[in-house]
């Protein structure tokens, strides 16, 4: 039905729409269990904070694990190249992961002060950690990663963790951090009922400025201070993918593609201008809207980031070429098609059983009721 | 070269993270059908025990559910993070069932169990019930597509090897679909999650009686349980993977390993059921045989032959001279001649690169290979023979013992004497290890008796993994067993909690602690 190119573009849209998914379900119970001891004081209150995701965080968390799927897929030489790159970065989000489904499952099944404490903090240790690192991992796209490619297409990584962690990277690292934080605190204000929701209110105030003005801190950086690559060779779409047959150069900044298309300046303004407009309806009290809003900022963000770093997917600074795109990096064109028929069957029937489940447990979470249902509640 | 402590880490890490995560995946394949079964009958006779007893066990699963959840994790990663080689050459093919398992199955599983725990008291009875069955079909549909994955590194059909990219491409999705290794692995090993289910109710049932308390809700649980797990037990029994041993190479060197068979013997071979497999002189010592039994069981029939480790050894040597000759094509490919005379010799002799690529372990330099480290590489082939010939002894021998106790307990059952017959409980309650035990061995004849390969005939374990270093190793291995060890111990204190309290958990005031009266009878 589609050639091979087509597809490839299709497979850059599709693992767009998973990162999204992503941030937007399982951003909104990162954000959530990160701050579980700053808006619960009471082991009630934080019970009634854990029990508004309670029913859907496990489903939510599966948008990671199917993102890292298709991208395995879809991408084998980003899911090489990355996963083994980044290998600490990767098993610090994965040790930190850990924390959850056992923090969320066992927290409240001891009556005892020091263990439901002690897994607060893991729970939200384990889930403000892999929010930052996703962040800088980004980040460190935008700068280029040291990695290439030997003879046999073997990806070698030389750089360090600790390089990862430089000013830019952490800028994003923050604006990842704060963007699911707000995710999660208007979830909050919208599910959450007694002390919580006020305090999830006025956090949810707070934290869209501070996250436009860390968008505009990490943009303005980027367009000043940043050099970005373009690849030189005529793109060939329908070519076997391998990274090596092209060449790359680096060019000015990374804003090559909003002078091509303009139109591009209208998500940088989104990204900018949707992290207010959440907080304004968070201070309106119209958590709905809030909540709706926060999530749309969510997708103008990664959208731009996509759009930023298109047609790369991870540009490597130690050797030009070796760059991988969303041309060059892909799977074959059948496994691309199968995936895609898969894919476009399965993920409305996972949207359709998803919203069904927010559905039927959709109700403001009161203090009384986590009182009252102390045994089958978290 | 690639560091030979980094491959036997990563190794390491890889089997270790991997039978972590077993412990937990069998108990929740086979507790999510009991679950099931249990609403079922509660949805049917609207009798209050079931939907305890649902509730109850419902308990004991999400405790086993989390950290299965959490070892999975890793799983999802660690072909990234540690094998990254593996990745770039086999992801075409070997990424779209992990894939397809997170949006066919995983996510059912996961969104279903959040509103199997919480949904009580909001969704209808049918409902709630339906939940229940999509939670034990999703865990089983994950199953499914993990194993035609496995099944593939196991005889890997339907692709080939396209030098222009420098991996494997697929060719057809049927044939990796249906596989006959991943098709037997999948019977074999979810029916082996059935038994282990059974088993965990049929003992925490056991320790209730033995204890006298919550007998009602015992009894059912057991009678349960004992019907359940004796279907799953013989089809695991008949099911067995053996019927998946002669397809591939790699699985008659497994099946020629797990047999300690090192002669190719007429037909129909005998089988050994004990003995002292002695790699020095490649002979069996002590060996007790039943003549006959091997054909009967490996080839289904009475005239085929069961081929000998020397034998495969012998063929492995010659693949790998056409190994060598592939190898040497694929260089000239890729550096320039790439010529139309080329690509046709190489592709008469590029379903052997993988026995090519064997010889990295002993030399950089494939065509070059000397005489010796041809015959190393070929001795490679064959995984050590004595732990395969053990491993799989201790599993069979788990497997007709917890048949036996099913026989017993479903007799007993039917008796109506179960809950009286002190001695079965006991057996019940002692089997409890049984089914972690066998299929912790299940999965060492497997993977171990996978090796030398990573893919079967394709890629071998050795260039595999990623570009990192001893301390990144040591230092991860170190995480992960530090973590995980934090977790189980977690993990067994909340499960012995739970059942000692019994159904009394639930604060119904319908069972024992709750109760003035000390013990309630039957």
């Amino acid at each position: 039905m589609f050639d091979y190119e087509t597809l490839r573009l299709v497979w850059w849209l599709l693992v767009g729409v998973l990162l999204i998914g992503f941030a937007i379900a399982d951003g909104m119970d990162l954000g959530t269990a990160m701050m579980i001891p700053v808006l619960g004081k009471t082991d009630t209150e934080r019970r009634v904070i854990i029990n508004t995701i309670g029913p859907h965080w496990d489903g939510n968390q599966v948008w990671l694990i199917t993102a890292g799927g298709a991208i395995f897929a879809a991408w084998p030489l980003v899911y090489a190249t990355a996963f083994s790159g980044f290998y600490w970065a990767m098993l610090l989000v994965l040790f930190a992961l850990f924390f959850r489904p056992v923090g969320f499952e066992y927290r409240s099944k001891k009556d005892s002060v020091a263990w439901r404490r002690n897994w607060d903090y893991a729970l939200a240790v384990g889930s403000f950690v892999p929010s930052l690192v996703f962040g800088v991992a980004f980040g460190n796209l935008f700068l280029g990663v040291p990695f290439y490619f030997d003879e046999f297409t073997r990806p070698i990584y030389t750089g360090s963790f600790w390089a990862l962690l430089n000013p830019f990277a952490i800028v994003c690292g923050l604006a990842s951090v704060v963007m699911l934080a707000l995710q999660g605190a208007t979830w909050l204000q919208m599910r959450a009922g007694g002390e919580v929701q006020g305090r999830a209110q006025t956090m949810a105030t707070l934290l869209g400025p501070v996250l436009t003005v860390l968008l505009a801190v990490a943009g303005a950086w980027l367009y000043y201070g940043i050099p970005g690559y373009e690849i030189s060779s005529t793109v060939v779409g329908d070519a076997p993918s391998n990274p090596l047959s092209k060449t790359v150069t680096t060019t000015d900044n990374w804003f090559g593609n909003y002078t091509d298309y303009p139109i591009l300046w209208t998500l940088v303004a989104a990204s900018v201008a949707l992290p207010l407009l959440t907080s304004l309806m968070a201070k309106a009290g119209k958590s709905g809207f809030a909540f709706t809003l926060s999530s749309l900022a969510i997708a103008a963000i990664i959208l731009m980031t996509g759009f930023t770093l298109f047609p790369f997917v991870m540009p490597s600074s130690t050797d030009l070429a070796s760059a991988l795109t969303l041309w060059d990096a892909t799977s074959s064109e059948l496994t691309l098609e199968i995936m895609f028929w898969v894919a476009l069957f399965f993920v409305p029937i996972i949207l359709g059983y998803t919203l069904w489940g927010y559905y039927k447990m959709w109700r403001r979470i009161e203090p009384e009721f986590i009182e009252q249902n102390s045994v089958s509640n978290y | 070269m690639i560091s030979e402590s980094v491959v036997e880490l990563s190794r390491w890490q890889f089997a270790i993270t991997a039978m972590y995560h077993f412990l937990f995946v069998p108990l929740t394949l086979g507790l999510s059908f009991l679950l099931a079964i249990m609403e079922s009958v509660y949805v049917m006779t609207g009798k209050q025990i079931y939907r305890d007893m649902t509730k109850f066990w419902g308990k004991l699963f999400g405790i086993n559910f989390a950290l299965g959840v959490t070892t999975g994790l890793t799983m999802e990663f660690q072909f990234g993070t540690n094998w990254a080689y593996y990745s770039h050459y086999v992801g075409d093919v070997f990424g779209a069932p992990l894939a397809i398992e997170g949006l066919v199955a995983f996510f059912l599983e996961s969104t279903m169990i959040g509103l199997f725990f919480f949904g009580w008291d909001r969704l209808s009875k049918v409902q709630h019930l339906a939940v229940t069955w999509l939670v034990a079909l999703g865990s089983n549909f994950s199953a499914l597509w993990i194993l035609i994955a496995n099944g593939w590194m196991q005889n890997p059909v339907g692709a080939y090897f396209n030098f222009e990219t420098m991996r494997m491409e697929m060719d057809s999705f049927a044939e990796v679909l249906l596989n006959p290794v991943a098709q037997v692995k999948f019977v074999h090993t979810v029916s082996a999650g059935y038994v282990t289910g059974a088993i965990f109710v049929l003992a925490v049932s056991s320790y209730f009686m033995l204890r006298n308390r919550d007998i009602p809700f015992a009894r059912r649980s057991f009678a349960i349980a004992s019907a359940f797990g004796l279907a799953s037990a013989i089809s695991v029994i008949v099911l067995g993977d053996e019927s998946g041993y002669e397809v591939g190479e790699v699985q008659k060197v497994k099946l020629a390993a797990i047999e300690a068979e090192w002669d190719t013997h007429p037909a129909p071979a005998a089988f050994t059921v004990v003995g002292l497999p002695n790699e020095e002189t490649m002979t069996t010592d002590y060996a007790l045989k039943i003549p006959g039994a091997l054909g009967l069981i490996a080839t289904r029939s009475l005239d085929e032959e069961v081929t000998g480790i020397k034998d495969l050894v012998a063929h492995a040597e010659d693949r790998i001279r056409n190994g060598i000759v592939a190898y040497g094509l694929l260089e000239k490919l890729r550096n320039g001649e790439d010529t139309p005379e080329n690509r046709a010799a190489f592709s008469k002799v590029s379903v052997d690169l993988g026995y090519g690529l064997l010889l990295k372990r002993y030399t950089q330099a494939v065509v070059d290979a000397t005489e010796e480290q041809i015959k190393l590489a070929a001795r490679d082939t064959i995984p050590q023979v004595a732990p395969m010939f053990w491993t799989f002894r201790v599993m069979v021998g788990a497997g007709f013992t917890m048949l036996l106790l099913f026989v017993l307990a479903f007799y007993y059952t039917a008796k109506r004497k179960a809950y009286q017959t002190r001695w079965l409980q006991w057996f019940a309650l002692l089997s409890l290890p049984l089914p972690w035990i066998a299929s912790e061995m299940g999965w060492f004849v497997a993977e171990f008796g996978r090796q030398p390969w990573a893919i079967g005939e394709i890629l071998p374990t050795y260039v595999a993994t990623s570009h990192l270093t001893e301390t990144d190793l040591w230092m991860s291995l170190a995480g992960f067993i530090g973590l995980y060890t934090l977790f189980l111990v977690i993990e067994i204190y909340l499960m012995v909690k739970y059942i000692r309290k019994g159904p009394s958990a639930l604060q119904t005031g319908r069972y024992h602690f709750e109760q003035n009266t000390a013990t309630q009878g039957a």
